[in-house]
């Protein structure tokens, strides 16, 4: 019975620390600048797939692709910024107006990510094994990989918490979240902010699909599955609260490691009933602030 | 205004209505099969579409719950199959759709914005893995062949639906309802100020915009012949009615309509020529659409019209000008010229001749 539950405690936080970090880039999009992104999920596909590519193919190894991966993913998603969503920023009527088109324009993105991901990586499920020698913790085994992507994830979470917290480009970013208006006044530019934004969350949805490769097997297709996760979580822990998606990725990672514990083909039905009930009765989620009325 | 004032007339667009109604009743009896096959996926979408922009499109509220208000309707079809006539089927179908966006609407339009999008999609999807998980689990089989009419038949009762539906669109947005609901559209605030019951209002016509949904599916149901929870309840029968609608632009009935032919004949080349990039055409197509379309077609095509038609007055005033020009000052100075010559002749021929 305590060996169960130490499982589950342990998986929980391993998926945890994951779903924190799908859940931390999409706050830095959604949060800062309004995009509700639903092509998250397929940017962390497309960095899970490319590791897969780098590993098999040219031997390097996860954690070198880190180095890799996560600026390529960044550039694209500044260079996406600039193009689409400033577009639609400027000629959006008011904030509704712009969050309801670049939600639409974010799934055609889907579409176009989704088949783009066919083209290149067929629709077979791939795996690899890297550092899958298994350590003890109180009799119960781990495979490496799984605590070295914990230990990541946490990782990076607290560096980042940090930066934003303490750097100037950090206070630049959480007072553009706050008034974007009022930022501008205060001379930050904050079309750069939201651009870096845009590419801070895509590469952080490329690590977390770094880690996501080291202990899942991947498929194009599956990424809509992870959007919904990384929304729920931002949900849960508040839209546009930092510290409320770390949190509440940890905190559905052990709801998920208890689902799957009972059945594991009902965890989408319990993510999908804790996200309903949750739009319902408390949309700001638990950190978030207050939603105003307009 | 301009374009309201002058295309918006009650009586052109109920012609056009009747008009299509009775194109579309007697033209196919003349065409081959396949024509009519392609037709119903047509009337399909536009019966989807229309019945999006009933609700969504006045009120700005971005519903992607189609595809379970449909598939409710395709599924009731596939468990009742064979037990009741067609009609009946239809009609349950149709009143389930409209029982489930009853209970979706009252629990989520007081939600706004994002939130609404994103419930409407949870639920969609919350209702396809409950049906899955459902049939994988307790049934133990999934899919269900459903017996089919014929094509023919299928095709009336489409294009029935395609008539109820946008006969009670016409009368919808030309009742008070339908100012009520642009005025949601336009300030929910201001509406509710003015003593509009702006929840019933919506949860209403959410409902009953269902209702065409429901009975689309239940007709489509016996024409596809097989189904299971992914084919009911697939997600893109959410998203293509509002691009469709977003496409043709909604302010105009002919709008959603417009969008979702062109739309539907796009799908259907595009699947036959480029299988593999055919998903990869149309989100780039979303793409495009949402930044660069954001009234739709019919307004782009309109403000054409209207350039063209200023253009043409233009040319007609310039023209009227060019001949008052020619009466008063031309004509007079030509005339002038022309008698003085005249004149000179005749003189120069007098004093020859004396």
């Amino acid at each position: 019975m305590i060996q169960n539950l130490l499982d589950i405690l342990i998986t929980g936080l391993i998926l945890g620390g994951i779903y924190a970090l799908i859940a931390v880039g999409l706050t830095l999009q959604y949060g800062v600048g309004r995009v509700l992104n639903v092509s998250h999920g397929e940017f962390i596909l497309v960095g899970a797939l490319s590791t897969y590519t780098l590993y098999v193919g040219f031997g390097i190894s996860p954690l070198a692709a880190i180095v890799v991966i996560t600026p390529v993913l960044f550039v694209i998603g500044y260079i996406l910024d600039r193009m689409l969503f400033n577009y639609l920023r400027k000629t959006s009527v008011n904030a509704d107006a712009f969050s309801g088109r670049s939600l639409l324009a974010s799934f055609g993105l889907v579409f176009v990510l989704q088949n783009l991901m066919l083209l290149i990586w067929d629709a077979n499920l791939k795996g690899y094994t890297y550092l899958n020698t298994s350590v003890s913790i109180f009799g119960a085994l781990y495979g490496l990989n799984r605590l070295l992507a914990l230990g990541v994830a946490v990782g990076v979470s607290v560096v980042f918490y940090i930066f934003i917290k303490s750097t100037r480009l950090g206070k630049a970013i959480r007072s553009a979240a706050e008034d974007p208006l009022i930022a501008q006044v205060m001379a930050v530019n904050v079309k750069q902010v939201l651009a870096i934004c845009f590419g801070l969350g895509a590469a952080m949805a490329g690590l977390a699909g770094i880690l996501y490769s080291m202990m899942f097997e991947l498929q194009p297709g599956k990424g809509i599955e992870l959007t919904i996760i990384a929304i729920v979580v931002v949900v849960f822990g508040g839209l546009g609260s930092i510290s409320g998606s770390l949190i509440g990725g940890f905190v559905l990672g052990l709801v998920t490691s208890i689902v799957n514990f009972i059945d594991p083909s009902l965890s989408l039905v319990a993510f999908y009933l804790i996200f309903i009930l949750l739009l319902l009765f408390k949309p700001s989620g638990i950190l978030g602030r207050q939603i105003h009325a307009d | 205004m301009l374009i309201s004032t002058i295309f918006n007339k009650r009586k052109f667009t109920l012609s056009m209505i009747l008009l299509s109604i009775a194109l579309l009743a007697v033209v196919p009896r003349f065409l081959p099969p396949y024509v009519i096959i392609s037709l119903i996926t047509v009337l399909m979408y536009i019966i989807l579409t229309l019945s999006w922009t009933m609700f969504s499109g006045s009120t700005n509220y971005i519903s992607l719950a189609t595809a379970a208000l449909f598939g409710v309707g395709v599924y009731t079809s596939a468990v009742l199959s064979g037990s009741f006539p067609l009609i009946v089927i239809v009609v349950i179908s149709g009143v389930l759709s409209f029982i489930l966006a009853l209970l979706v609407g009252s629990l989520t339009l007081r939600l706004k914005g994002v939130y609404f999008i994103l419930f409407t999609f949870g639920v969609t999807a919350l209702i396809r893995n409950v049906i899955q998980w459902w049939e994988t689990h307790i049934t133990l089989t999934v899919g269900r062949h459903v017996s089919s009419p014929g094509n023919d038949t299928v095709y009336t009762y489409m294009v029935i639906i395609y008539a109820l539906t946008l006969i009670f669109i016409f009368l919808l947005q030309n009742s008070s309802y339908g100012m009520a609901l642009q005025g949601i559209g336009e300030n929910e605030d201001a509406a509710e100020h003015i003593g509009i019951d702006v929840t019933r209002l919506k949860v209403v016509t959410f409902a009953l915009s269902a209702i065409f949904m429901g009975a689309a599916g239940a007709v489509m149901a016996t024409r596809w012949r097989y189904i299971d929870p992914t084919i009911a309840f697939n997600p893109l029968l959410s998203f293509l009615p509002v691009l469709m609608a977003i496409f043709g632009g909604t302010s105009m009935l002919g709008g959603p309509i417009l969008g979702a032919v062109i739309f539907t004949l796009l799908q259907e080349y595009l699947i036959t020529e480029y299988p593999y990039l055919y998903m990869l055409l149309m989100g780039l197509t979303l793409v495009i659409v949402i930044l660069y379309l954001p009234g739709g077609l019919l307004v782009l095509v309109m403000r054409l019209y209207i350039r063209l038609m200023i253009q043409w007055a233009k040319t007609r005033f310039q023209w009227q000008m060019l001949k008052t020009r020619w009466r008063e000052e031309w004509r007079p100075k030509v005339s002038m010229e022309l008698a003085q010559r005249r004149l000179r002749l005749q003189w120069r021929l007098g004093r020859k001749r004396r």
